[in-house]
């Protein structure tokens, strides 16, 4: 049997067929979603696609066990977001849950399987201080204590730096726009807060409108620079597209929202290459013919596995690279923080952020060092 | 008809097999490994450790890992040895001479991080008939001693390192492997059984000095048979002490496990509740001993008494 040329986007895309893989298509199709962190995603597709019981049981095995992994990842997102709801209900300002935790406390089906990473939040850029003050006295400290760093994000971008929990380990970002200050498309926080959901939970905790959902996960794939969770990105807006695209005109009112916040650009891309890798089947306004595009967001859409490359992907996700920043940045902001990342910045303490750390740590524990 | 075993060939082609693209692939309880190395230490250690079990079609494996010397500049360096789970490069490098304790705390760690359709505990695990001991140890505590005692002496290996406990049916699955047995305890199991196969002693690891020890091929035999969890023993060897006993409540037994566990964190309540299961459903005792026959002896009466 031919092997079949992107197994996981394959999978994604007609889960109904995944009875049709062969084991060796599964050895890669595994492989390629635990890159992506993606294998508890598809347990919840097979097991939609009523596929679950065709699947060879070692595959099967693996599914359930990243399934098992997601599901605590949720509970922990829950407790966490309504932690810092009631942390912040103290002093008075309210929250907006961006991305996964949102996805999670509105309890949508984009939350079903998904990893968390960290916990994005929207708050009021005048209450930013009381913020800081309030996490920090609940334990919430700076990742990085590197100075160039700090004024960096507090100058130009839409996010204060990275808060983690000194006993838990979560990681916050705390942003006051979902853009940059420096970024060319510039949505009005005003507006994501007037079309907001109160969630019903204790503390003052709200979400984005669908519209603004969707926009936000389209805008953050494709205003970004870096690909490696590209797949899994893409994959929420297919699904939060799949939810709401039911209500009547909601694809209009969706490409009216986009030009209202100015996100018309990324949301032409993310349906478009929602529509072309995972048969996502919605209302595109305008199909253009973008050759050069396409062949750089289809490379940087896979996943980051090495059996889903090909020879044009390393410059790919170059272009897609320096692309991101420039949409961040004008070049005159842009070109000294580069040079800066690129010499400088090595022989300053920066603390790497990693995600895995703990979980190494844990290990190295086990193997007695 | 049975699948054929690793030493169904020989050494030569196991070594094309690690060398080649699909790897060796083969079953180790559960798991299908792919297994990947251009070392000639990891092509004898396979053969001496492994070769009692079933090769699998190469279409398909769970985990697919190497050990290889780094690739590029660092390869000038002679003499270290990386492991890679898939594309991922979890620890440091190691010096070449540790190539085979690698392969297996790396083997250790693709299992631990991925294998959460069970609730998996850092502990030996062996059995007689139906019934299974978890033991449960600190480094030093003499857990994997113990183990190694106790499989030279008929029990069967189901793991000397953790024991996998299905979420649904609380069965507790076995993943045979290698007894790694370290510093003075290799002499020990030298001198206790003459007929064990130890491989060659590597100096100098951040364990010190391991050996390790070949799973009998009945255990092996045995993986596809689950066993049910009987006792928990927390083993503690204390140097001329007379053989002693005391019994852990379920209560404690459960807080004890669940600090051992290496995934409760991640399966949370419903892995916690399993655990408080087996817990209440087995007898656990703190064992302290110096003679190894005294043990042994005590273990078979708590099997005498199960049995009865």
């Amino acid at each position: 049997m031919k092997p079949r040329a992107q197994p996981l986007i394959e999978a994604l895309a007609h889960p109904a067929s995944l009875d049709r893989f062969s084991l060796a298509d599964w050895d890669r199709v595994i492989r390629q979603a635990r890159a992506a962190g993606l294998l508890a995603t598809l347990h919840h597709a097979a097991v939609d696609a009523g596929q679950t019981e065709r699947l060879p049981a070692r595959v099967r095995a693996q599914l359930t066990a990243a399934a098992e992994v997601a599901a605590r990842h949720r509970d922990v997102m829950h407790w966490e977001a309504e932690a810092i709801g009631q942390t912040l209900e103290r002093i008075g300002v309210p929250v907006m849950l961006l991305k996964g935790a949102a996805y999670v406390m509105a309890d949508l089906e984009a939350a079903r399987g998904r990893l968390f990473g960290d916990i994005d939040i929207l708050v009021p850029r005048g209450a930013l201080a009381e913020v800081e003050d309030a996490l920090g006295r609940d334990g919430w400290v700076q990742d990085s204590r590197d100075a160039y760093d700090d004024r960096y994000y507090r100058r130009w971008m839409h996010e204060i730096p990275a808060r983690r929990h000194a006993q838990r380990g979560t990681v916050l970002d705390v942003h006051h726009n979902i853009l940059p200050l420096t970024a060319r498309n510039q949505p009005a926080a005003r507006d994501l807060w007037d079309a907001a959901r109160r969630l019903d939970a204790p503390g003052e905790l709200y979400v984005p409108c669908a519209e603004d959902l969707l926009l936000h996960s389209a805008a953050h794939l494709f205003l970004n620079g870096e690909f490696d969770r590209g797949l899994r990105d893409l994959n929420d807006f297919r699904r939060l597209a799949r939810q709401f695209a039911g209500e009547p005109d909601f694809m209009a009112r969706l490409a009216t929202r986009a030009e209202r916040l100015d996100l018309v650009r990324p949301l032409t891309y993310a349906t478009r290459y929602a529509n072309r890798l995972l048969a996502a089947g919605l209302e595109e306004t305008a199909t253009m013919s973008m050759p050069v595009m396409d062949a750089l967001f289809t490379r940087g859409l896979r996943p980051d596995h090495a059996s889903a490359r090909d020879a044009l992907t390393p410059l790919a996700l170059f272009a897609l690279y320096v692309r991101g920043h420039y949409l961040r940045m004008p070049f005159h902001l842009l070109l000294p923080h580069l040079l800066y990342k690129a010499t400088l910045a090595k022989f300053h303490d920066t603390e790497i952020r990693d995600e895995n750390a703990e979980k190494l740590a844990r290990f190295r524990a086990f193997l007695g060092k | 008809m049975p699948a054929d075993r690793l030493n169904s060939l020989d050494p030569n082609r196991i070594a094309q097999h690690l060398r080649g693209p699909d790897g060796l692939v083969f079953d180790i309880g559960p798991f299908r490994v792919r297994a990947h190395s251009r070392l000639p230490a990891i092509r004898d250690h396979v053969v001496e450790m492994y070769g009692q079990y079933p090769l699998a079609d190469p279409d398909y494996a769970d985990l697919r890992f190497s050990v290889n010397p780094p690739r590029g500049l660092r390869a000038l360096w002679r003499g270290q040895v990386n492991f890679r789970f898939d594309e991922e490069t979890p620890f440091k490098p190691l010096p070449i001479a540790q190539a085979r304790p690698f392969f297996e705390w790396g083997l250790n760690w693709c299992i631990a991080t991925t294998a959460h359709q069970y609730l998996l505990i850092h502990a030996a695990v062996v059995a007689r008939g139906r019934f299974c001991a978890l033991i449960p140890g600190r480094p030093g505590a003499g857990k994997s001693t113990l183990c190694a005692a106790l499989v030279a002496s008929g029990w069967r290996l189901l793991s000397d390192e953790m024991a996998l406990i299905e979420l649904n049916t609380r069965q507790v699955w076995p993943v045979p492997r290698p007894i790694s047995l370290k510093n003075a305890s290799i002499d020990i199991l030298r001198g206790f059984a003459k007929d064990v196969f130890l491989g060659p002693v590597v100096t100098d690891t951040h364990k010190g000095t391991v050996a390790h020890m070949r799973a009998p091929a009945d255990s092996i035999a045995a993986a596809g048979i689950p066993a049910e969890a009987a006792w928990v023993i927390y083993p503690g060897y204390r140097a001329g002490a007379a053989l002693a006993t005391t019994p852990v409540s379920p209560c404690r037994s459960t807080l004890r496990l669940a600090d051992d566990s290496f995934n409760l964190p991640l399966l949370g309540a419903r892995g916690f509740s399993v655990l408080a299961e087996v817990a209440q459903g087995c007898r656990s005792f703190e064992l302290v001993y110096s003679r190894l026959e005294d043990a042994l002896d005590w273990f078979d009466r708590l099997a005498g008494e199960a049995m009865a």
